[in-house]
């Protein structure tokens, strides 16, 4: 009995192929989308996660010093000797081939496992070859192949270590890095002894961060993952509208089946039971696809995710993805958890109806006025909850929420909105046929209603993020040409080099500008401190956001420093507050604009920098007329390698790439977004096409040709279209001033001027248009070249 | 497992080669090269022999303690200092290729607390001076002004002790005047021991807390760059000593084609140490205890016809199992029958 009863059930979906199409499809896009970021979030947790335990402090808490940046041996052997169990790090950059790489020394003997695992390695390794020299370094596969330089120690694959993380000994590292025997941290181990003093009593220069503080990377991309996230949210959503509305009218338009099978004694329970396996069926059937699709996006979009996590926030993410169980489950569970969202509607009633209920499938498609009023009831309580969290709410998840409610509230409202022109089109319609064109589309609305909200998400999210991405270019532009107003960028190779290189330009320049700076830490986390001579060059051109007057003769007097905008944000500082840096107590003297920086950063005059340890002397600006020549002598005459040198406009042009790989991740996902919305279009009016045939019919009948009433149906999408799009603009305007104004300073450090973009709109626009045409032409074609046989069964099949 | 691992593996070829044979862990028995190796008729000169002696290859600083409580109630403590060289060369800082380790442990009847600590040499993180005399690791140490005087502390987080040891007898040579044959191979070592400690201080132990202890302690020093002979698959060590005021030191290495290599020295109660032949001890295991997933033997039988010795050796705890990287059974043991006393046991390569 299950088996015909399930059979009949599945036979509606064999004579619906559409139908059925517009079930699996949608579900299957929701499910990529969000399936495709979720693969990307969790690869690039997954590298980070390998790049702590790499590190060895995973989940350890660990020491740093307060002031300057590296701990004394001396200081790492006293605190065992004192019985605090630590493991010291120490890390640089290994430079082979122009690549750079992340070395990083732990101690083989005390590092705490899983710093390596012996038994993963690909070849024997003899212990006593780790230690001393040449000693050796372990690498992962794909980056041992290149770490062929010949003074390297020998390479062992260490298949398990995070990528681009080279490992070795400590020792091995400090030669490599040719620095002195000295520390950047201390891992505090696992079980401490009894009785051990207090970290102040042996090395009050250091402070004890919990596990996760140093793990900055982690929070600093947290904001990008959550970007993906809610993109990957939004097109879930977007999927799930088309579920529903497929789930829905496929439900309605078998309702004499059930009806027939419940009087042929199939019992309610069993046959929900059938119906909810059948819908798991389709879920699972169409998850899995989802996620073969999603698992293509993901990588393709996951280099350029690299790319920007490398280029922002110098975090390496492996590029090769690896898709774990854990992710096909969770993709699953996800389609089947929508499935139920979308079809719980459906099914109560199914399981609420008496046995002899009548199929209305046009009552179902055409909801009450009432479904209108409710929908801008939740809209409004959705805005002023939006309103309450604008706010009491902080933090980039309160953002997103904020950006979320407000996108739903704004959907929510469309029908009104529609209902609202429609009807304000039929009152200026004159003639039968125009009447009866307005009155229909308003008769319309409900079906297509879940099809339009999809748009008006997809329209609002691409005018949104594009005019965040053009402000955020138009700024950075701006910005790049005011910060980069020297004409050549020098960096010398060491100390006696740079001497040499100053005496050379002095006479061949207009000015030499150094750009010297000491890395250190600052409120917890690490900064940057810069070093500026006194110069037209900074007065005339450095952004300033805010400052004190005389900002330029206080920093130079040394009575003031300057910060970053993300700087003055994270830490609540103001032009005239006090700053402590290192032991130097002074007064924020002026903030500037920082993009593409996510750490704090502090210039001061350069006759304080003194004040700060470990001075890098070798990064020069030179202002001159003729930079091309000058760069030419500098190679030639002065003898600099071509790498040394990097002009203005090279500069320019890196910078701008790196902001281009930011976003081209969130582009792809807002046009992918529209590709969905125009789906859901386009199998809502597949969906409605047969429906319609009873409300078509008499008016054919009444002698409109079928051409004429396919045109028709086109431009009753193509007005939907347009109305929708004219509701999406300021919806997409305040979805980017929310981008800029709150999650961006969350997420970043930085505010942006809003700057709109109506030409961009238009091309969008019209490609909505297109899209909806394409949507839209099927089912008008459809109606113009159905048989006159199809128009005439409507009088006789009339219920 | 990480690569600290490797260098138990390292220890361990020397504590069982056949083991690490096993586990193909190749190339290291044959790298005597380049290492000192013990000669016979050696001539100590003290204080500097207590010191580190760092062109052999491996080296321990090893104490056992029998102590009772204010009540009677037996414990046992245990403090190894364990050093080897990676290479034979020495070098500066990080580049050393010493790498030191080192065990401590707290036994109870019921209870038995085990801790190990890993050090680079070159940092100073562990060492050994002879004058005045110090072996530290990390913040566990053993110092004096000479090894006849001496404070021993350990701990870990479940447990602590701090001790002062006094000498109240003469250092007593091992083997042939401390030159000691390990088999009949030739693998040997340099070896002689403090046995004449009384002990007295504190131990910390997480259920019963602080309490005052007193007993005697046994110092072995030990060093040497050859690794056990192939044949030989693991050794069972005993320190006792007898309420007479005697003391025993004996020895089974054993072997996978022959009997135990059995050694024994027999120090009288004016210290003077007697080498007995080899072959003179014998050993029988009587009961056997699962352990760890394996069965070892904590009671034995031991028999030296030649001072009329015939008594039953008992665990302490039978479960005194040091669950270190390389992993081995030491406890407090009682001795019954012709000589009464304590002492200690030591059994490695029970796999």
């Amino acid at each position: 009995m299950n088996r015909v009863a399930f059979a009949a059930l599945l036979s509606y979906w064999r004579c619906h192929p559409v139908q059925l199409a517009a079930l699996v499809v949608g579900l299957a896009l929701a499910t990529a989308l969000w399936s495709g970021v979720q693969a990307i979030n969790s690869e690039a947790r997954a590298s980070y996660a390998a790049a702590a335990r790499a590190i060895g402090g995973d989940d350890r808490p660990t020491l740093f010093p307060i002031q300057g940046q590296s701990i004394p041996v001396e200081t790492y052997v006293s605190l065992r000797r004192a019985g605090w169990l630590v493991s010291p790090v120490i890390e640089g950059r290994l430079e082979v081939g122009g690549e750079r790489f992340r070395l990083i020394g732990v101690d083989l003997v005390t590092a705490p496992p899983p710093a390596l695992d012996a038994d993963a390695l690909e070849t024997d390794v003899d212990a006593s070859d780790t230690l001393g020299t040449p000693g050796r370094l372990f690498a992962p596969r794909d980056l041992a192949g290149r770490l062929t330089q010949s003074d390297l120690p020998p390479v062992v694959v260490a298949p398990e270590l995070p990528a681009g993380i080279v490992l070795a000994d400590v020792g091995v590292v400090t030669r490599l890095l040719d620095r002195e025997a000295s520390l950047d941290r201390l891992i505090v181990l696992p079980d401490q002894p009894l009785g051990r003093p207090p970290l102040e009593e042996i090395a009050p220069e250091l402070e004890q961060r919990a596990p996760g503080s140093q793990e900055e990377v982690a929070r600093l991309t947290d904001s990008f993952h959550l970007n993906l996230t809610a993109f990957g949210f939004l097109s879930f959503a977007v999927g799930l509208f088309i579920v529903h509305g497929a789930i829905g009218l496929a439900f309605e338009e078998r309702r004499s089946t059930f009806r027939t099978l419940r009087a042929l004694g199939l019992p309610l329970k069993r046959l929900v039971s059938l119906l909810a396996v059948e819908l798991f069926a389709f879920a699972i059937l169409s998850g899995g696809l989802g996620m073969l699709l999603g698992s293509i996006i993901a990588a393709a979009l996951l280099p350029d995710v690299a790319a920007t996590l490398e280029g922002l926030y110098g975090a390496t993410v492996d590029e090769s993805l690896s898709l774990r169980p854990a992710w096909w489950a969770a993709g699953l569970a996800i389609a089947v958890v929508g499935t139920s969202l979308a079809g719980a509607g459906a099914m109560w009633k199914v399981a609420n109806l008496p046995a002899l209920a009548a199929a209305q499938p046009r009552a179902w498609a055409r909801a009450s006025e009432r479904t209108l009023w409710l929908q801008a009831g939740a809209a409004l309580a959705l805005i002023a909850f939006s309103g309450a969290l604008a706010i009491a709410g902080s933090g980039l998840v309160a953002g997103f929420t904020l950006l979320g409610s407000l996108l739903l509230a704004c959907a929510l409202l469309l029908p009104l909105w529609l209902s609202v022109c429609l009807h304000l089109g039929r009152q200026m319609a004159s003639g039968p046929i125009s009447e009866w064109f307005w009155a229909d589309t308003l008769q319309q609305l409900p079906g297509l209603r879940l099809a339009m909200m999809a748009l008006l998400l997809a329209l609002a999210t691409n005018i949104g993020v594009g005019t965040m991405v053009q402000s955020f270019r138009l700024t950075f532009t701006g910005w790049l040409d005011q910060r980069l107003a020297a004409e050549l960028y020098v960096e010398a190779e060491d100390a006696q080099q740079a001497e040499d290189l100053v005496a050379w330009l002095q006479p061949r320049s207009e000015a030499v500008l150094p750009i010297w700076s000491s890395e250190l830490r600052l409120f917890g986390a690490p900064a940057r401190v810069y070093g500026v001579v006194d110069h037209q060059t900074y007065r005339e051109n450095w952004p300033l956001l805010a400052f004190l007057p005389g900002v330029w003769d206080r920093v130079e007097a040394g009575e003031g420093v300057l910060i970053n905008e993300q700087l003055s944000r994270r830490e609540n500082l103001s032009p005239g507050d006090p700053i402590r840096i290192d032991l130097w107590e002074t007064r924020v003297a002026g903030i500037y604009s920082d993009y593409g920086n996510p750490s704090g950063q502090v210039i001061v005059g350069i006759n304080e920098l003194t004040r700060f340890d470990n001075l890098d002397r070798r990064d020069f600006g030179i202002r001159t007329e003729a930079p091309a020549e000058l760069e030419r002598a500098l190679r030639e005459d002065f003898g600099l390698a071509s790498d040394q040198i990097v002009d203005q406009d090279a500069l320019k042009r890196m910078s701008q790439e790196i902001f281009e790989r930011t976003f081209s991740v969130t582009a792809a996902l807002s046009v992918l977004t529209l590709g969905i919305a125009a789906v859901a279009m386009l199998t809502s009016l597949l969906t409605l096409a047969n429906l319609r045939l009873p409300q078509l019919a008499p008016v054919w009948a009444l002698g409109l040709t079928r051409k004429r009433l396919g045109l028709l149906e086109l431009a009753r999408s193509l007005l939907l279209a347009v109305l929708t799009f004219a509701a999406a603009v300021p919806v997409g305007l305040l979805l980017a001033w929310v981008l800029l104004t709150v999650v961006n300073v969350e997420a970043f450090g930085w505010q942006l001027p809003m700057y709109v973009f109506p030409s961009d709109w238009l091309t969008l626009g019209a490609l909505s248009l297109i899209s909806v045409a394409l949507a839209g032409l099927w089912p008008a074609i459809r109606i113009a070249t159905r048989p006159a046989a199809d128009l005439i069964k409507v009088f006789a099949h009339e219920r | 497992m990480n690569v600290r691992a490797i260098f138990a593996l390292v220890c361990l070829l020397i504590f069982s080669p056949g083991s690490v044979g096993a586990q193909g862990f190749a190339g290291l028995g044959s790298e005597t090269e380049g290492f000192a190796l013990p000669e016979p008729n050696p001539e100590f000169i003290f204080p500097a022999d207590h010191g580190a002696h760092p062109d052999f290859r491996i080296e321990w600083w090893y104490v056992t303690a029998n102590l009772e409580g204010p009540d009677g109630e037996p414990y046992g403590i245990q403090w190894t200092l364990f050093r080897t060289a990676v290479r034979p060369d020495e070098a500066e800082s990080w580049s050393s290729p010493q790498v030191w380790f080192a065990h401590a442990a707290a036994t109870t009847r019921t209870g038995h607390y085990v801790t190990e600590r890993y050090a680079r040499g070159g940092i100073g993180q562990a060492g050994v001076t002879a004058a005045p005399f110090s072996a530290w690791i990390d913040e566990w140490e053993m110092s004096g002004e000479s090894v006849a005087s001496v404070r021993l502390t350990a701990g870990s987080s479940q447990f602590a002790y701090d001790l002062s040891l006094e000498a109240q007898g003469p250092i007593v040579f091992q083997g042939e005047g401390g030159y000691s044959v390990k088999s009949d191979e030739g693998q040997a070592s340099y070896y002689y021991s403090q046995p004449h400690y009384s002990v007295a201080g504190t131990l910390t132990l997480p259920e019963e807390g602080e309490i005052a202890v007193t007993g005697s302690a046994w110092l072995d020093r030990e060093w040497s760059s050859q690794p056990l002979s192939e044949r030989q698959t693991g050794w069972d060590w005993f320190s006792l000593h007898f309420d007479s005021g005697e003391k025993m030191m004996g020895y089974l290495m054993r072997q996978t084609d022959a009997l135990p290599y059995a050694v024994s020295t027999w120090i009288d109660r004016e210290g003077v140490a007697t080498l007995l032949p080899v072959g003179a001890l014998s050993a029988e295991p009587v009961e056997h205890t699962s352990v760890a997933g394996r069965k070892v033997p904590t009671t034995w039988r031991l028999q030296l016809p030649e001072r009329e010795l015939d008594i039953e050796v008992a665990a302490l705890n039978p479960f005194a199992w040091n669950d270190t990287t390389f992993a081995y059974w030491e406890g407090p043991v009682f001795a019954d029958g012709s000589h009464a006393g304590r002492g200690y046991l030591e059994m490695t390569g029970y796999e």
